[in-house]
């Protein structure tokens, strides 16, 4: 196979690819959502109440336990 | 110890809210010169023919560039992350000497290469490449400004409360990084005094690539410059100021997410848009089409994004100028985040390449996207950083209204000039001889140049009223209380 081939299938795959990550991204997001595992929303608020003494969203010092 | 509540300290973010504003309308003023020179030719030796050389087109245009690119736009990128950095991770500078020290620094050694950039443009010292004018010496500094910028990018986030990082931080350090990589590559240079045992100037230098292989470099650099410059970060800006000033939370933040990522994946690979019909490979020209085109999405779903944000509140834009900025702003990204994909596909290319459009294009991006944008941002940021209130609405108004009509003419007379000149430079008889000399279209042109002129001179004047608007807020703006700043920026009649 020369380069050019090459190249052309490796672009059409990586594009491919790609797509499956980016849909498979929405998919995460939506379902950590539905399973309640992770409501994204909520960080909206992170620009609204950005007082220095507003209550964090997440606070860094919670470890990382399942929601 | 005093005892005194912690603060956000806007220290830093007021030292570059200062250089957007004078960097802004330095780099503006020259703009308008340009324009007024491309109308009017005389105006390339209005300072007597002495003094042309430091006055004619082709040296100042790549300090126009250099100016709003580096100055304006840079100083209000920087103005905004030391002010929404620390917001949005609830930390306060002040917390840390060290990155208090950074800040400065960052902002010290930047003035330094402001200067040194100027000093040389206007001597004429340049690289020859667009947007990477900057010699190796001024290269090693701006490096060094980048990498401060980094420590205090990373340093702030290191010591936040908040643990999840906002969808502006996310677009803050891809910016840093984005540009960091371009930066680096583009720049890539031989000093030929040092390599050559001694010939020439000491601050002169060679790029490392040649041909077509300098040629897709420099354009997969100067797309991403316009990616991660004028578009990234300004994404960054109306994802926090917009939701902000309007008290609504973005309308998906799923969405923002999303397009996020999009806009990463997509943008890197559209540069080759700027290099149809040259020497570079066929399929990279595609690659660049394919990708402009599909550029559409990721930035309507921003866009669309902060429209949908004001759902239900649509009443604000009337309301409030500071509003109307940041609506015109997410609807002027729209508009040219359009018609750079209708630009990029080849058979409009072949008419649009090398016409006036491009830079119509340009500039609807950047003065009705990036520069408004900025503007309110600011404007949103003094009354919080001043105590004071912004100090006229009326003023604010006028200067929103005769910005907007600034930048119409200037869009509409590009596109028509554009056109004009695409059309004439094409058109042949029937044996196949030009129809037209290339002076045939600097006279067709001349009634356009000078509409984007008056247009360009409009958007100025529209510059000096924000300069003196906020310099009166900083001066003279009636005090308010904290309990007035939480969502709609407070405003003097
Ligand atoms: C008062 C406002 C402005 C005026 C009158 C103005 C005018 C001009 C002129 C006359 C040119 C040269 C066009 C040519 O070579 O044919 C130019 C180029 C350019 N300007 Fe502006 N400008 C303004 C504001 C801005 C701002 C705010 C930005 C960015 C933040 C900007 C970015 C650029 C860029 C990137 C180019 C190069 C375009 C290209 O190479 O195609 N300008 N401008």
């Amino acid at each position: 196979m020369d380069i050019s081939t090459f190249q052309a299938y490796a672009y059409f795959f990586f594009t491919a690819f790609m797509v499956v990550v980016l849909y498979s991204y929405i998919y995460h997001l939506y379902s950590s959502q539905w399973k309640g595992k992770r409501d994204y929303e909520k960080y909206g608020d992170l620009a609204l109440h950005d007082e220095i003494d507003d209550h964090p969203i997440e606070k860094i010092s919670e470890n990382d336990e399942k929601k | 110890m005093e005892n005194r509540p912690l603060e956000y300290d806007y220290t830093v973010a007021k030292m570059f809210m200062l250089t957007t504003v004078l960097l802004g309308i330095v780099g503006m003023l020259v703009g308008v010169i340009l324009a007024w020179e491309m109308a009017f030719p005389a105006v390339n030796t209005i300072a007597g023919s002495g003094l042309a050389e430091y006055t004619n087109f082709s040296r100042l245009r790549p300090l126009h560039t250099d100016a709003v690119i580096f100055g304006f736009t840079f100083s209000g990128i920087w103005a905004t992350w030391y002010y929404v950095g620390q917001r949005v991770l609830k930390v306060s500078m002040a917390e840390s000497k060290f990155l208090m020290f950074l800040g400065k620094l960052h902002f010290g050694l930047y003035l330094l290469v402001v200067v040194s950039v100027v000093v040389s443009l206007l001597l004429g010292i340049t690289t020859s490449k667009e947007y990477a004018e900057f010699e190796w010496p001024i290269d090693i500094a701006v490096v060094v400004v980048w990498v401060i910028w980094g420590m205090s990018i990373f340093g702030l986030i290191g010591i936040r409360r908040e643990k999840s990082l906002y969808i502006s931080i996310w677009y803050y350090i891809a910016t840093f990084l984005g540009i960091a990589m371009l930066y680096l590559f583009n720049n890539m240079e031989i000093p030929t005094y040092f390599a050559s045992g001694g010939i020439g100037a000491w601050y002169h230098s060679v790029s490392m690539y040649s041909g077509t292989n300098d040629a897709l470099v420099q354009w997969w650099y100067g797309h991403n410059a316009v990616a991660f410059g004028f578009t990234v970060p300004i994404v960054a800006m109306i994802y926090y100021f917009l939701p902000k000033e309007s008290g609504q939370a973005v309308y998906s933040y799923k969405l923002s997410l999303l397009a996020f990522w999009g806009l990463m994946f997509v943008y890197l690979w559209a540069g080759g848009h700027h290099l149809l019909f040259s020497t570079v490979p066929d399929w990279m020209q595609t690659m660049g089409s394919v990708f402009s085109v599909v550029l559409i999405l990721p930035s309507w779903g921003s866009a669309i994004n902060m429209l949908l944000t004001m759902k239900g509140e649509w009443q604000q834009v009337a309301a409030s100028p500071l509003i109307k900025f940041m609506i015109l702003a997410s609807t002027f990204y729209m508009f040219s985040t359009l018609e750079g994909p209708i630009q990029a596909i080849k058979s409009v290319n072949a008419l649009a390449h090398f016409t006036d459009w491009i830079v119509g294009h340009v500039h609807d991006g950047v003065l009705g996207w990036v520069a408004f944008m900025i503007m309110a941002a600011l404007f949103h940021m003094a009354p919080r950083v001043f105590k004071r209130e912004i100090y006229s609405k009326s003023l604010m108004n006028t200067q929103f209204w005769i910005q907007t009509l600034g930048v119409v003419l200037y869009f509409t007379s590009m596109w028509i000039a554009g056109i004009t000149q695409g059309m004439m430079w094409r058109a042949h008889d029937e044996f196949g001889n030009l129809a037209y000399s290339f002076i045939d279209t600097v006279a067709v042109l001349h009634p356009y140049f000078t509409i984007r002129a008056v247009g360009g001179t409009l958007y100025l004047l529209g510059m000096f009223l924000f300069a003196y608007n906020m310099y009166k807020t900083m001066t003279s703006g009636r005090r308010v209380e904290e309990s007035e700043l939480q969502s709609a920026s407070p405003m003097g009649a």
